[in-house]
């Protein structure tokens, strides 16, 4: 769990790492009892059903692989949050960033499909980055003309894209048989899909970004200058750090990075572009960050473990006749008990 | 374009509208003592699901309203518990409080797809009585619709005329001084938590129980980010949170008389136009903004020395 990877991710005395363990063991416990209470009041065998989401995922090779992507746009969305964190921003925008960045996709998927995937995929990433960031520039621009609080703007905005996406596909895109998709996306349009599983690019795209991630905060001086910026914004600015123009291009860059989440989604994942197809995609980007601290590995850590129980949750309705929404509750139990995890590890905030 | 058919979009633009006003008003009382629910979309969920479930089996739309209140009220316990106990992030444990609402009221609702219910009754409006059938049927409004304006002066009135309210704008503003001056920062962002818990209850149970009469996942739509976003727009006083939820209700009637008299513009594109009426409004007065969101709105107290 993320605070595991918290106290992987820094030198802590072994017996301080075992009482950490330990906790994290207790609260994934008590987790699992309240969703096994729901389950027994649903009149449903609670071990049985445990026993299916664990088989279901970790126990074949095509569940793990399922796992793994629905981790992808988990570990996308959640970067797109945790880079504008480090400055102090705090971007609820996720989920109308990919939006915006998928539709932007979509439409050089649409209309320049002749091209060669080598050309075309490049293409619609650029643009997914585009979108993405154009969306977000406006919650940057009027935090860095110090007009209006980025938290307020990117939740509106987040209502907002879903609809213009509606509005393209209704209006112009959808296909003669459905008016809430697309026509499918032409081979050339899609991310390659590896050892015959549904795991596509998207997962290679997640990982460099991550570790490029990484790589730019600890060791170059835009990192640097990103943690003075964290750390205190008007002492950074004194130092000559140019900060408004920090807060409008790093707000850019995370939403460029949502909006490839959602270049990744509708390319890699969907093959087209469906209506409302994130289905809180971004927030759940946002809570992953948020739990783990913005550290890279935690994200890594608690998307798996997050993409274990909605891809688990997949099973348990097809087996065990509960509607999918009700994952959501063990979801939930999960952030509860993370979130109200004891004030253990201070010191990092999201 | 006929009298009735304008008449039909009014009416209807006052069902869609009021189970905003009521979650906005609950929004509007714990937001000014400092504490954002983002999670405002499950609690809604939770709440007209369980009310809808209540009237189903009890046949009592009236016992399905107060559960639904008390849905609403112990949901905001939840967030209560995470951000005030255990000083939780405001942001994340809203989406948690969510999701937790898309499960719970998906588990709630489903034995009751489809189910029919005796909705809350209609009560013509005085006066009209004498009208011929046709009109006066689409000037029959439930109880709550009545009681709309009231409780948004109610909440008014709580908030700035009463000890109670002054302490809780107090908190809102600084938990530390309110603190210093005899209050308690934790209990009163409960009880504001209580009480507009109650208030998204009354919201959703109009929803589900008065308005669309029926139960489907995901049915607010959005609705509890609207109130959000109509909590800023009205800038945290519940007098103009009336105003937010008439400008939500006037774009619903709005695309219903362009769809009625045969122009063609985007249902999409309507829908957004109280967001980006609300982001013109915060830009049209961001240099002023101190006088308006509480001071320490999203803030954790973690109690004074």
């Amino acid at each position: 769990m993320s605070t595991a990877s918290s106290a992987a991710s820094r030198p802590i005395l072994p017996a301080r790492l075992r009482d950490a363990v330990g906790r994290n063991l207790l609260m994934v416990l008590l987790a699992v009892l309240s969703f096994g209470v729901i389950l027994l009041l649903s009149g449903k065998d609670p071990i049985q059903s445990y026993a299916d989401i664990l088989r279901s995922t970790l126990g074949s090779a095509y569940g793990l692989s399922e796992v793994v992507v629905a981790m992808i746009p988990m570990l996308i969305t959640a970067l797109a949050v945790a880079l504008p964190a480090r400055i102090g921003l705090i971007n609820v925008g996720g989920e109308g960033q990919l939006y915006i960045g998928a539709a932007f996709a979509t439409w050089a998927a649409l209309t320049l499909g002749y091209l060669s995937p080598w050309i075309l995929l490049p293409l619609m990433m650029l643009l997914g980055m585009v979108g993405g960031a154009l969306w977000a520039f406006i919650p940057g621009y009027l935090k860095a003309i110090g007009l209006v609080n980025e938290t307020i703007t990117t939740l509106l905005l987040n209502s907002v894209a879903p609809k213009v996406v509606g509005f393209l596909i209704f209006g112009y895109w959808h296909s003669a048989m459905d008016t809430v998709k697309t026509t499918n996306f032409v081979p050339a349009a899609r991310l390659p899909a590896f050892f015959g599983t549904r795991i596509h690019l998207g997962m290679v795209l997640a990982l460099v970004l991550l570790t490029a991630f990484w790589f730019v905060m600890k060791y170059t001086r835009w990192g640097l200058e990103m943690r003075a910026i964290g750390g205190n914004p008007q002492a950074a600015r004194r130092n000559g750090i140019p900060l408004s123009r920090y807060l409008l291009s790093i707000m850019c860059i995370g939403g460029a990075i949502a909006g490839l989440a959602g270049m990744s989604q509708v390319s890699g994942f969907y093959g087209v572009l469906i209506l409302n197809f994130s289905m809180g995609l971004g927030f759940m980007g946002f809570l992953i960050s948020w739990l783990a601290g913005g550290d890279p590995l935690g994200i890594v850590l608690m998307s798996a473990v997050v993409a274990i129980i909605t891809t688990g949750g997949n099973l348990l309705q097809l087996t065990r006749d509960l509607p999918y929404a009700v994952i959501n509750i063990l979801l939930a139990f999960t952030l509860f008990v993370v979130l109200a995890r004891p004030r253990f590890f201070e010191g990092k905030k999201a | 374009m006929t009298l009735l058919s304008l008449l039909g979009v009014l009416s209807s633009a006052i069902f869609s509208g009021i189970s905003l006003l009521y979650t906005t008003l609950g929004e509007v009382i714990h937001e000014r003592s400092g504490i954002v629910n983002l999670g405002l979309e499950g609690v809604l969920l939770v709440s007209a699901s369980s009310g809808f479930a209540v009237t189903v089996v009890t046949a009592n739309p009236f016992l399905g309203v107060l559960v639904a209140m008390i849905a609403g009220a112990l949901m905001n316990m939840i967030l209560g518990y995470l951000v005030i106990r255990r000083e939780a992030n405001q942001l994340a444990s809203g989406l948690a409080l969510m999701f937790f609402g898309f499960g719970v009221s998906a588990l709630i609702g489903r034995p009751y797809v489809g189910a029919k219910i005796n909705a809350l009754p209609r009560l013509p409006l005085p006066g009209l009585g004498n009208l011929p059938k046709l009109y006066s049927s689409l000037f029959s409004f439930d109880i709550l619709i009545y009681l709309a304006i009231p409780c948004a002066v109610l909440v008014w009135w709580l908030l700035f005329r009463t000890r109670w309210g002054l302490g809780l704008r107090a908190v809102g503003e600084n938990a530390d001084t309110a603190y210093a001056s005899g209050r308690d920062p934790r209990l009163i962002r409960f009880q504001a938590l209580f009480l507009g818990g109650l208030l998204a209850g009354l919201g959703a149970a109009h929803l589900s129980i008065a308005y669309t009469m029926n139960w489907s996942e995901y049915m607010t739509a959005g609705r509890g980010f609207i109130a959000v976003a109509l909590v800023i727009f009205s800038r945290w006083h519940p007098l103009r949170a009336i105003v937010g939820a008439l400008l939500f209700s006037g774009a619903v009637a709005f695309q219903l008389l362009l769809q009625s008299s045969g122009v063609q513009i985007s249902p999409f594109l309507l829908d957004t136009i109280p967001y980006i009426l609300t982001i013109l409004v915060l830009i049209a007065w961001g240099g002023n903004r101190k006088q308006s969101a509480p001071a320490s709105l999203g803030r954790i107290y973690h109690g004074t020395e």
